[in-house]
């Protein structure tokens, strides 16, 4: 096949994909979010243990995810934002994972994580409206239908189920990423989305542990079809916590031989303004992979990432 | 000894050594479950044996390359089980089981160049060229007036090989043959 043709074959995934964005950006519009844009090169990235910043020569790193810059302008009291960013992790390449990819995150002020999973269910609605699939459709021989029932579970629950233990801290992280990976997430999400929520506190990240139960986290993942399609937390505040969290991720990492980046100091300075807030992010080309009835990312994008030639 | 890999550069095709025995990568998948570690979950085909199973791999899981080479080799006479072949730049002679030959028996006849795969030196198997030549030893006349579009009858090749054939092949006749789909192409004219 020629390039010619193959990117022509390409044009209803590429339609569908600009349909849904669209659809998206209405619906965040609607609701009274603030549309922005933040830098892709960062001089510090956020640190965390398992993903691999690119580097960009003395500019410094491309962005792993939006959210610093974003929280920097929630702690100025923007109370509703979103973006729709490329962002991008080195090493990542799988039928599931792109090393570069397109992000819609957003944030609100004075919320908890609740309020975000009711934003996915509008937002979801929206996207099936978009692409024609509001009633329903088949992908992969499964049924897969927006209005149906969205299961909530606790990641407690959910390992009790699938995987016949349950996961308490102090957690064997070999164990739960595997059995994450092979035995819970491919139960999750049919025929409707499902909410996996409430993470060992190890696994918040930067989330904020519960005020109710203080070995969880406020951290939730949307599912559908057995793929995670985004993660939400109720945001950490704490620049003492934070600052912490990254000095141990930091340490871990230099540990086990993998690259280090400078701590975000200036990010660190504005969480003292910080008040309460939630945010998610959403992997798009995800969404666009489930409405296409496509079962690997290379399908939804103009141009699968190339192989660097070594 | 192979070099060595990581984690990283595991993909389908790559052919890695476990316990002595070489592996390829047939079915491979990269995983990452929210914020955890990449995994990479791999189904590993025995080369030598035809088993299989299933493992996951870490990031920081090392791996050694399986020390594998393939040459070209011409088939020079069978013995029993065993098939010998020889390089035909170096000379040196290899025995191949029957179980290694397979299905290729099918298609040998003496003076074929095939490619080999060699492990640490030793062969494990033969790939036939795509297409091969053999006489047909055995062939029933067809029978007089059917013209039914596509009939075909069973001839046996000089190998023992039985194929099937359109209803106008005769004993003694050389046949092109698919060794991939081990059928028959074209009559070749001699």
């Amino acid at each position: 096949m020629t390039e010619q043709e193959d990117l022509a074959a390409r044009r209803p995934a590429l339609e569908l994909r600009a349909r849904v964005i669209g659809a998206l950006r209405t619906f965040l519009d609607r609701r009274g979010f603030l549309e922005v844009q933040t830098p892709v090169l960062t001089p510090a990235p956020a640190p965390e243990q398992h993903i691999d910043p690119v580097p960009a020569g003395t500019s410094g790193y491309l962005i792993t995810s939006p959210e610093l810059y974003m929280k920097r302008l929630l702690a100025a009291g923007f109370e509703r934002i979103y973006q729709f960013t490329p962002v991008f992790r080195a090493g990542e390449r799988g039928r599931l994972h792109h090393p570069e990819f397109l992000l819609l995150e957003w944030y609100r002020l004075q919320s908890d994580y609740r309020a975000l999973q009711d934003d996915c269910r509008g937002l979801l609605t929206a996207a099936c409206e978009a692409a024609g699939r509001s009633d329903g459709w088949f992908r992969c021989d499964r049924f897969l239908h927006v209005g149906a029932h969205w299961l909530h579970l606790t990641v407690r629950e959910a390992f009790r189920l699938f995987a016949g233990w349950e996961p308490l801290d102090p957690l064997d992280q070999d164990r739960f990423d595997q059995d994450m990976v092979e035995k819970v997430e491919p139960r999750l999400g049919f025929p409707a989305p499902c909410i996996l929520s409430d993470y060992p506190a190890s696994q918040a990240a930067l989330a904020r542990l519960s005020p109710h139960d203080p070995t969880v986290a406020e951290r939730f993942e949307l599912y559908w079809a057995g793929v995670e399609l985004a993660n939400g937390f109720s945001e950490l505040t704490d620049p003492r916590e934070q600052r912490a969290r990254f000095n141990v991720v930091i340490e871990e990492r230099r540990r086990s031989g993998r690259s280090v980046t400078p701590i975000p100091e200036r990010f660190l300075d504005s969480l003292q303004h910080l008040q309460p807030c939630a945010g998610i992010a959403l992997g798009v080309d995800r969404l666009v992979m489930l409405l296409c009835c496509a079962s690997d990312l290379d399908q939804v994008v103009a141009f699968p990432p190339e192989v660097v030639p070594s | 000894m192979g070099s060595t890999l990581t984690a990283g550069e595991l993909r389908k095709g790559v052919k890695l050594e476990i316990d002595g025995e070489p592996y390829l990568i047939v079915d491979f998948e990269f995983s990452k479950p929210g914020k955890g570690q990449a995994l990479y979950r791999c189904r590993l085909r025995n080369m030598i044996n035809g088993t299989q199973f299933d493992r996951t791999y870490r990031s920081g899981d090392k791996f050694t390359a399986a020390d594998l080479e393939e040459q070209e080799m011409q088939f020079l006479y069978r013995q029993g089980e065993h098939f010998h072949f020889m390089n035909n730049t170096t000379y040196e002679q290899y025995e191949l089981t029957e179980a290694q030959v397979g299905d290729a028996v099918n298609f040998l006849t003496e003076n074929l160049v095939v490619s080999s795969l060699l492990y640490q030196g030793r062969p494990i198997g033969i790939t036939l060229p795509n297409f091969v030549e053999l006489r047909v030893v055995q062939a029933d006349p067809g029978i007089k007036g059917d013209t039914a579009a596509g009939a075909t009858k069973p001839v046996t090749m000089e190998t023992g090989y039985v194929v099937q054939v359109p209803l106008f092949i005769e004993e003694g006749e050389m046949l092109k043959l698919d060794t991939r789909t081990g059928s028959y192409v074209e009559r070749v004219k001699s």
